[in-house]
């Protein structure tokens, strides 16, 4: 793979997807942290929010240590150099938060849906676009349709104003060949001046593979986070990936030895357990399960007595999606009635 | 039998279509008239198959008709734009209005909770908030109505199939309706709602979870009887409403699992959400109806000089 000079906005999730993993208890203080050590680092870009999005604090997906509005006071003025990006899941968060992320210096939105749902998103895509926002149209579970239809929804959200669209492995189910598939195909129909970006779970042990592909496939953006931290067995860790690219001659504009520190340093100490493909998280992957369900399950298993692989097994069977944590309860329930334990 | 009570019915899609089905069961309604803005549109033509008078020139088309034909209550299947309009027009000759659309310029109504204080105090226009908020609220009452609840919160999951265009681009209106609901009718202290999509074949009924948070230790028995309760009320006129799992009690969380399934009438079975929409709204329509019949209210008198001054 020649990826020699080839130039990529990587895009850290760490205090945002890595809420997931943190039950959305980051402090104030080590959101700051982590952010300017990533700053410093040169990282472009820093997502900041509760791990569903703005306004997804709820008891479905977890009260975070403080709202959204106090983690991005904290961070956006600090930063020097890097933007702050915020996730917006239709359906959780409304324009009202996102016109609040806006006005609080966030510059980029991305709006997120179930990659068959995109007509969900019009109204924030639309607002987002209109204030003048880089605006990413964010496709997750994206392993579960095929790439022509990814295409039809990407198309969507681009009339509706997107000016760079991902491709995002929910799940971490995607193998290198699927995501060369997609990629290769949104670069080829949409249009050049729309960016196309990557998103991955290390669930199968694939996310470096699979955003090296990516980039190869023409995306210019790739998610990840430092030290992975995220939900299921994290993002692509991003001090490897950069490793990586750097040994591949690509450009990151990425300090190595800043952002291994601050993995090492800042992000490993705070992590409440270790982030890595485990029987649960490796079945996510396995299963083609929503990555943030882990905690929940495993949760589950310790209140009904129904293994959290099962549980995510049959999550999987069912076609579940993105947002639908309240199922696992639900259905870790129905399994120990069945079960004869309730 | 008492006298029917003579309706009219706004918007031919599918509520309208499901909404018309289920009205010609009613011992209390009798469908006249079904409006619509297209003279070719499926909608209306199912509606002459049915039997139903048909006009494809919106409100207007019918508001020469209302006093002959004797019309005392409308039901809006169309939209939240066009809904003030079409309730003015029909109020100001004395017709009830029935609202389905996110509209909500008259009262919210869950009827288990407060349809009878509607009909009581002739509210000439309710609103029926949302589906999730029909499937929801009266749960988040079953609640409240035991012990104080700080927090309520919803979460709808809905057959990807079973949500329209209107719907879709405007979501905000779905998640802030209901979470208004919740607090308004529901009567917990602060609401949230949250819908998600999916999109699996077949297609999945309708998912409903409610969490309430309550400001004292839950009372395990009384709230459990209540949300019991409160589930064979909804079931009167939703027949497919189940409790899957709860009231499950963890501290101060109390939550309920529901599940929706349709009557099948001209919506699929698995649109839960559609047909709960429908079936509460012909409810409100009979308990109206009922107050009416029984003398316990009456329609204001059609005020015939006031339209045509009005009209331009």
């Amino acid at each position: 793979m020649n990826l020699k000079g080839n130039k990529v906005t990587l895009h850290d999730m760490s205090l945002r997807d890595g809420m997931h993993a943190k039950r959305h208890q980051i402090s104030l203080q080590e959101m700051k942290d982590i952010a300017c050590g990533l700053d410093a680092a040169g990282m472009p870009l820093i997502e900041v929010t509760h791990g569903d999005g703005l306004g997804g604090a709820s008891v479905n997906y977890g009260f975070p240590a403080h709202t959204d509005e106090e983690y991005l006071k904290a961070v956006v003025p600090a930063m020097q150099q890097a933007k702050v990006s915020a996730l917006l899941l239709p359906g959780i968060g409304t324009v009202d938060h996102l016109r609040m992320a806006h006005d609080l210096g966030v510059s980029t939105i991305r709006v997120a849906t179930h990659c068959t749902e995109a007509d969900v998103s019009q109204q924030h895509i639309g607002l987002a676009a209109k204030m003048g926002m880089d605006t990413v149209g964010f496709l997750m579970m994206a392993h579960m349709v095929p790439a022509e239809k990814i295409l039809e929804q990407a198309k969507l959200m681009v009339d509706y104003g997107a000016d760079c669209i991902y491709c995002t492995d929910s799940a971490g189910y995607m193998l290198p060949d699927e995501v060369t598939e997609k990629i290769s195909l949104l670069r080829a129909q949409l249009p050049a001046a729309v960016e196309i970006g990557f998103h991955g779970h290390h669930n199968m042990g694939m996310a470096i593979a699979n955003s090296l592909v990516a980039m190869e496939a023409g995306a210019t953006r790739i998610d990840g986070s430092v030290a992975g931290l995220g939900a299921g067995a994290g993002n692509t860790p991003l001090e490897v990936f950069c490793a990586v690219l750097q040994r591949m001659g690509a450009e990151t504009g990425i300090d190595l030895y800043k952002i291994m520190d601050v993995a090492e340093d800042l992000v490993v100490p705070m992590m409440d357990q270790p982030i890595r493909v485990d029987r649960d998280a490796l079945t996510l992957g396995y299963a083609g399960v929503y990555s943030s369900f882990l905690l929940f399950a495993q949760r589950a298993e310790a209140k009904y007595g129904i293994q959290a692989r099962d549980i995510l097994v049959e999550l999987g069977r069912r076609s579940t999606v993105g947002g639908q944590e309240d199922m696992i309860e639900d259905l870790a329930l129905t399994m120990a009635k069945e079960k004869g334990l309730r | 039998m008492a006298k029917k009570l003579r309706a009219i019915i706004i918007g031919p899609g599918n509520i309208g279509t499901d909404l018309l089905i289920k009205m010609q069961r009613s011992n209390w309604l009798e469908p006249v008239w079904m409006v619509g803005i297209d003279p070719d549109s499926d909608g209306l033509k199912r509606a002459q198959t049915m039997g139903i008078k048909t006009t494809s020139e919106g409100v207007d088309g019918v508001l020469a008709h209302i006093v002959a034909d004797d019309i005392g209550i409308a039901f809006d299947a169309t939209s939240a734009y066009i809904h003030g309009e079409n309730s003015r027009k029909l109020n100001e000759l004395g017709v009830l209005m029935v609202d389905l659309t996110p509209a909500a310029i008259g009262p919210y109504c869950i009827p288990p909770v407060n349809l009878a204080d509607h009909a009581r105090n002739l509210e000439m226009n309710v609103n029926m908030v949302t589906c999730g908020g029909q499937a929801t609220i009266p749960m988040v009452h079953a609640v409240s109505r035991v012990q104080a609840v700080d927090y309520g919160e919803i979460i709808a999951t809905v057959s990807s199939k079973s949500i329209g265009p209107g719907t879709r681009m405007n979501i905000d209106e779905f998640t802030r309706t209901t979470a208004g609901g919740v607090e308004k009718v529901g009567g917990a202290k602060q609401g949230k709602a949250i819908i998600v999509v999916n999109p699996a074949e077949p297609p999945l009924l309708m998912r409903d979870t409610v969490h309430c948070l309550t400001e004292q230790q839950p009372d395990e028995q009384a709230i459990t009887s209540s949300v019991h309760k409160m589930i064979t009320e909804v079931q009167k006129y939703v027949t497919g409403y189940r409790l899957v799992n709860g009231p499950v009690f963890d501290g101060n969380r109390v939550t309920m699992f529901l599940e929706v399934e349709g009557l099948g009438d001209y919506l699929p079975k698995y649109a839960g959400n559609l047909d709960i929409m429908t079936a509460a709204a012909l409810r409100t329509g009979e308990m109206f109806a009922e107050e009416i019949s029984k003398g316990a209210i009456t329609l204001p008198s059609r005020n015939e000089g006031r339209i045509e001054g009005d009209e331009k």
